[in-house]
């Protein structure tokens, strides 16, 4: 079926929804590398006046046009009619209207979460304003537990992210502890290793694991290594609390992370059985990110804001305790400056939140792409009025492994004092009760609180 | 203006980087602290929206005895570059005019500004003029050393085609990090395709000052390029053999 348009005495058509999606989607360069992008504001905007005509309804044939891909399957097999039915005679346009309705509540939304497909998500996002994106995700709530309790409302957490650039364990301990000093790792101590061997993902989860036990805290730690080395290193024993795994919105995409949902499937079952989480914890941890699916060349004409709400798909799938987009990581052909990186920060936080998952963000630039602090702070003060379940933080910033600029945990405690956002109450109790962010109390210096752990020998 | 931040112990510096607070908790970063950042973020923005500059390049390969010629992708300029990875990777149009007759080789040696010309103006006419000095010695017929404009590490692939070379090497800036903006990768294809997969290539990275010496660096590429030449495969297939010791350890 076509859609058209008539504006100012010009036709505007779209030969189907796919295509109808992607000229609707705000200014991004990753569209446009891809050839996916309207050919300037007139088309864009002409798309998404029949955008918002388009009913909710329509979104349930498979959008993406591509026979035999799993991840379409999978969201044919998670829609649940019956919690769809709220909203099942609406448009696009009309969905978006309900959602920003004073009288829809949050609990009205989060009901909605499997009755709603990543397209129809996508499609919503694309005509709402950044201050919708907003007002909406933060009526919603989204809690996951594990040690720790994140997502609450009003709460904002924390992944204190230690990298290394050769995965020294003193060197990580002395990031993970500059971090934890300043109240930062709520949501998990995750170090992205720089190999991807076993051995050194075992010894980094025994280090992470010697600083959360020997130091009491309540959160839990993640080597965000490949889905298949955490397979391995669970046999050996290592001690694991969550399995990590980059995921996207395609089969060919995952084949491109080299990950199947059998893969998932085995590594979910496996960390289950290893019994270290209370009866119920959620235990895996997924990154996305727009731009990952036409990197791998797997975005099968499809625009990357709705490839990126299709992984969403993937990753609830295992009812993560946390996942978060890369936002401003994946390089500026995808996202190219601040305006970019912020709208799809925002979308995809909107996205992830609608579809049940307990959403965060890394809010990050590389240095290639035209942005800078200034833009983090912007998107983070965005994020938290949004109620963003996490937020990812290094020391200073900057990330000395991937070499691209995160939240420092100084912008954290910015967020914190600014807009009154406290971490997970198990983890706000532990700070306390060390003196962390209480005046007159002098704490240890990092040397000191490196001395005192015992880490694993190298 | 505001105290000097204190200076981290000597035992933390050797075992990471990372900007560590040292001095009070609790605050804003302070404004030393912030501007220094800052500064380090100019310096990788600079090396990132940086030109080569072809006259210092060309006088200093002229005094080398090395002949060049320039060449430009089909992104055209620095914006398109950053935005259009795709267009990096393609000569433009007048390409094989500028590269037709300089053909065949054995090896293509490229110095493209990739994401740092800084890196470039830096090191990147003594890398190459170490590296040719070592392949001439194995023997191995060179291209002039081609300067490549808006350049990403595939359209040395699309060059070495028009050179009718078995053997590209192709130097050029990295993607600045906040504490280098100065490391140049070289990037090293035997029977190079226009689709080689990365898988394909063998490469060196961290040349810099504060990394890996220049000199060091040419002398891996030419041990890679003796490899590549003798086993006939480059990238993931030839570090696979090398590591078994299949391939004995080549003597340039």
């Amino acid at each position: 079926m076509p859609y058209r348009i008539d504006l100012n005495a010009t036709r505007y058509s779209f030969p189907s929804l796919k295509v109808l999606l992607a000229r609707a989607s705000p200014e991004r360069s990753g569209d446009a590398l891809a050839g996916l992008a309207a050919d300037g504001p007139l088309r864009r905007i002409a798309a998404q006046h029949v955008l918002a005509d388009v009913p909710l309804s329509d979104f349930l044939s498979d959008v993406m046009e591509v026979d035999g891909d799993g991840v379409t399957a999978l969201i044919a097999g998670q829609h649940d009619r019956t919690a769809f039915a709220p909203v099942a005679a609406l448009t696009v346009g009309g969905f978006r209207d309900w959602l920003l309705d004073p009288a829809t509540t949050g609990a009205d939304i989060a009901g909605l979460a499997w009755g709603l497909t990543p397209e129809m998500v996508a499609a919503v996002s694309k005509i709402m304003r950044a201050q919708d994106l907003i007002a909406v995700a933060a009526k919603v709530e989204v809690v996951t537990r594990f040690r720790s309790t994140l997502g609450l409302k009003g709460r904002l957490s924390t992944r204190n992210q230690p990298n290394h650039p050769t995965d020294d364990s003193q060197g990580i301990a002395l990031s993970a502890l500059d971090g934890l000093l300043m109240g930062a790792g709520d949501a998990v101590i995750g170090v992205n290793p720089a190999t991807d061997s076993l051995p050194d993902y075992i010894r980094i989860c025994e280090v992470l694991d010697a600083i959360r036990s020997q130091l009491a805290i309540p959160t839990q730690t993640c080597c965000l290594g490949h889905v298949t080395t955490a397979l391995a290193a669970m046999e050996a024993g290592a001690p694991v609390d969550l399995v990590f795994q980059s995921v996207a919105g395609s089969d060919k995409a995952n084949a491109g992370f080299g990950v199947t949902l059998a893969t998932l499937d085995e590594a979910a079952e496996a960390v289950a059985a290893l019994g270290r989480a209370p009866k119920g914890a959620n235990l895996m941890y997924f990154e996305t990110g727009q731009g990952a699916a036409l990197s791998a060349d797997a975005h099968h004409g499809m625009d990357q804001q709705t490839m990126e709400a299709r992984a969403y798909a993937v990753a609830r799938r295992y009812r993560p305790l946390l996942v978060n987009t890369v936002v401003g990581f994946i390089g500026p052909e995808y996202l190219a400056d601040g305006k970019q990186i912020t709208r799809a920060g925002l979308e995809d936080h909107f996205c992830g939140k609608l579809l049940g998952l307990p959403m965060g963000v890394d809010v990050c630039y590389t240095n290639h792409a035209w942005a800078d602090q200034d833009d983090l702070d912007i998107l983070l003060t965005a994020l938290a009025a949004a109620g963003v379940n996490f937020v990812i933080t290094v020391p200073g910033g900057d990330d000395i492994m991937l070499n691209y600029q995160s939240l420092s945990f100084h912008d954290a405690s910015y967020i914190r004092r600014t807009l009154g956002k406290p971490p997970a109450p198990e983890f706000a109790e532990w700070i306390a009760a060390n003196g962390i962010g209480t005046p007159g109390v002098t704490l240890p210096t990092l040397d000191a609180a490196l001395g005192q752990l015992r880490l694993p020998a190298a | 203006m505001s105290a000097k931040p204190p200076t981290p112990p000597a035992e933390i510096r050797a075992l990471t980087e990372a900007r560590l607070t040292f001095g009070r908790r609790g605050s804003a970063v302070d404004t030393a602290g912030a501007l220094a950042f800052a500064l380090d973020h100019a310096r990788a923005r600079a090396a990132v929206e940086a030109e080569l500059d072809l006259p210092t390049l060309a006088a200093a390969l002229d005094r080398m005895g090395l002949a060049h010629r320039v060449v430009t992708s089909a992104a055209g300029d620095r914006s398109g570059f950053i935005r259009r990875p795709d267009l990096g990777r393609r000569l433009r149009e007048d390409g094989a005019a500028t590269l037709a007759g300089l053909g065949p080789v054995d090896v293509a040696l490229v110095l493209g500004d990739g994401l740092s010309a800084t890196a470039v103006a830096l090191n990147g006419a003594a890398f190459v003029a170490d590296l040719a000095a070592r392949l001439d010695r194995m023997c191995l017929r060179l291209s002039p050393v081609i300067l490549a404009r808006q350049a990403r590490v595939a359209l040395g692939d699309k060059i070495a085609l028009a050179l009718q070379a078995t053997t590209v090497v192709m130097a050029l800036g990295e993607r600045p990090g906040l504490s280098a903006a100065d490391s140049l990768g070289v990037y090293i294809t035997h029977l190079p395709r226009p689709d080689t997969a990365d898988s394909g290539r063998n490469c060196i990275s961290n040349i810099r000052e504060a990394g890996l010496p220049v000199t060091e660096a040419a002398g891996q590429a030419a041990q890679l390029i003796a490899a590549m030449r003798a086993s006939g495969q480059s990238g993931v297939a030839l570090s696979r053999a090398l590591a078994s010791g299949a391939l004995p350890p080549a003597r340039p």
